[in-house]
């Protein structure tokens, strides 16, 4: 029992290596002085300032932000009225549409972006922005409805049903019962729908036209004229933003318990 | 009664009253599927009554519950409140507020907020609001605790405010839904006392949906015992308890010491009863059954009818000899299981502490009824 668990625990370390080691180098990176070496050359944060006075990058956040907010919307939207519509549906159907829900999630995301593409050819749709956010979108749907569809399957319907013996109408049940109960999760599906929207690469390499630049995509090109501290910077901040969504969604959903 | 020529009292008939009762339920029948969850029930509630309706689970109780608050329809017959047919009609508006077994109190409202809903969702003005919240959350002795979530409360606590929440409504009918179920014993027993004395107090007529014989006796006016999806008697408590109309009645609100026999033939006011047993004695029954001899039946006793005696007792009652087989000790009075036929026990019980001579287990006795308190049922 004693040594399993200390295997165990050697095992789960070097996983934690694996995981967290890369980055944890390039976070150390972002700081350090030396401009095309590998070796310490002091601490600095000039490349975090030099970010910020790079026109580029900044037209390149921009996007990124936009195109998250708004395929954010877009998907709690869409995603929020699915989860809520499969509520009244036979279940049979539900369990249809589940799966259905399921599959953008676990096929390739290459194909995903290949075929917004074409289909956005096909429609004759300039790639810009616009069709970025549409892919967005797209892909947040499900995860949306999911985590939405989660809670909303975990409530007690005698919750509804005592609003409506009350005399509430299916409005104001849904007012404030139902979307009250609901606000956690709502509101965990929004900070994952937009990180996942921010960190996007492929479906974003695929959909965005010129001028449609995010972060990622920026990273992705200045990296092919070698890895500078700017980089790393840059991954650290977007690493960050990322985390503190994630953390914040996790901690809603705790919550709500 | 306040004169003589009124025709006498009878606690199982209708209304005495012109008005017409508060519910009426004409030959309502649900089904689920090939299931028939309620067949063909009809009953009516006057004002101010509590109203059980008694059975074990899967009796369609819980269905009619439901028809009445309107989450559910009945497929065939119709369904009245103070004379209007709620057919259709939706919960949101019909004159009905339900106590759920869960309590279902909104998790994210206080105390306050939940007893308000009701009138929020009328747009009664918030004066009129307070002041009516605070009346009902006096009656339910929960004031000073308007401010505190339904988690921070205790068990029975959330039993008042899901109470207070539905009659703050003044609806005219309040539905219980199991409404003691999730408490433990004792709260149980206080909340039933507390329940009732609400319940008269503000003169609401209740309709209470529940498996515990003991709790519908203690708390209703009238109580109807349901089975199978069917409404099997209809009666006040003493009434389905001493005369009930059939074994499972009989059975489910209380002990039944039964004996299996045949009816024989009139002795004057009284019949034979052989029981089928070869070893015990025939009995005398007094019955108005007009069933003819040789009828195979079933003979009842409560345990509190039966006296029981070491030497055989010179009466012209049924005597039926048993021997001790356990004696259970239950505090304020003991339990006697008594071997009666071979495979055939009896409960009796004797109150605790009185000078009555004490038996042990394997103990020959004999026990003795009046023999009008014997009920026959025939198959």
């Amino acid at each position: 029992m004693r040594r399993g668990s200390t295997g165990l625990s050697l095992v789960s370390s070097l996983a934690m290596v694996f995981l967290y080691g890369p980055i944890f180098v390039l976070v150390l990176y972002s700081f350090n002085a030396a401009h095309l070496s590998m070796a310490w050359r002091g601490t600095t944060l000039k490349w975090y300032a030099a970010l910020w006075h790079d026109e580029a990058l900044l037209a390149a956040t921009e996007n990124s932000l936009l195109i998250a907010v708004i395929s954010t919307i877009g998907a709690t939207l869409l995603g929020g009225l699915m989860a809520l519509g499969m509520e009244r549906m036979p279940l049979r159907r539900q369990q249809i549409i589940e799966g259905g829900l399921v599959l953008p999630l676990v096929i390739p995301e290459v194909m995903m972006g290949v075929a917004l593409m074409l289909l956005f050819v096909m429609l004759k749709m300039p790639l810009g922005l616009t069709t970025v956010m549409l892919g967005h979108i797209v892909f947040n749907i499900p995860l949306v409805t999911i985590m939405i569809r989660t809670r909303l399957r975990k409530l007690d319907p005698a919750l509804r049903e005592a609003a409506a013996d009350l005399g509430a109408n299916s409005w104001q049940v849904f007012r404030h019962v139902t979307l009250p109960l609901l606000r956690p999760a709502i509101w965990g599906a929004v900070l994952v729908a937009f990180t996942v929207s921010l960190d996007d690469f492929l479906v974003t390499f695929f959909t965005a036209g010129p001028g449609a630049t995010t972060l990622p995509l920026k990273v992705y090109s200045m990296i092919k004229s070698g890895v500078t501290p700017e980089i790393n910077a840059l991954s650290a901040l977007l690493l960050v933003m990322s985390m503190a969504s994630v953390a914040l969604a996790l901690h809603l959903q705790r919550r709500e318990v | 009664m306040a004169t003589s020529s009124t025709p006498p009292f009878t606690v199982s008939g209708l209304s005495l009253s012109s008005t017409p009762p508060t519910i009426d339920i004409r030959g309502i029948v649900r089904r689920h599927g090939a299931v028939t969850a309620v067949d063909r029930v009809s009953f009516q509630v006057r004002r101010g009554e509590f109203f059980s309706i008694l059975g074990p689970s899967g009796a369609g109780k819980t269905s009619v519950l439901r028809m009445l608050a309107g989450f559910e329809d009945p497929d065939e017959g119709d369904l009245l409140i103070d004379g209007r047919s709620m057919f259709g009609v939706p919960p949101n508006r019909r004159p009905v507020n339900l106590v759920f077994q869960s309590y279902a109190l909104f998790p994210h409202l206080t105390v306050l907020e939940n007893v308000a809903f009701g009138l929020k969702m009328r747009r009664v003005s918030p004066t009129l609001i307070e002041e009516q919240v605070r009346q009902a959350l006096t009656m339910v002795k929960l004031l000073g605790k308007e401010g505190r979530m339904p988690n921070q409360l205790s068990g029975g606590e959330q039993q008042r405010v899901a109470l207070a929440r539905a009659l703050v409504n003044k609806p005219a009918v309040v539905l219980l839904d199991e409404p003691l179920a999730a408490l433990d014993q004792q709260l149980r027993q206080a909340m039933q006392v507390e329940l009732k004395s609400i319940q008269e107090q503000a003169g609401l007529t209740c309709v209470c949906v529940t498996h515990h014989q003991e709790e519908a006796m203690m708390m209703s006016d009238r109580i109807a015992v349901m089975h199978q999806g069917r409404m099997w008697q209809v009666g006040s408590p003493r009434e389905v308890y001493e005369r009930p109309c059939s074994l499972f009645v009989s059975r489910f609100l209380g002990v039944s010491n039964e004996l299996p026999g045949t009816i024989g033939p009139w002795v004057g006011e009284d019949r034979v009863f052989r029981p089928t047993d070869a070893d015990q004695m025939p009995l005398t029954v007094r019955t108005v059954s007009t069933e003819p001899a040789g009828r195979s039946a079933t003979l009842s006793l409560r345990p509190e009818q039966i006296h029981m005696a070491q030497e055989r007792p010179s009466t012209s009652d049924p005597v039926l000899a048993g021997r001790i087989e356990k004696v259970l000790f239950a505090g304020s009075d003991t339990k006697y299981l008594v071997r009666v036929g071979r495979d055939r026990f009896w409960e009796t019980r004797m109150v605790s502490g009185t000078s009555l001579p004490s038996f042990a287990a394997g103990d020959p006795v004999f026990l003795y009824w009046s023999r009008a308190d014997a009920r026959l049922f025939f198959e």
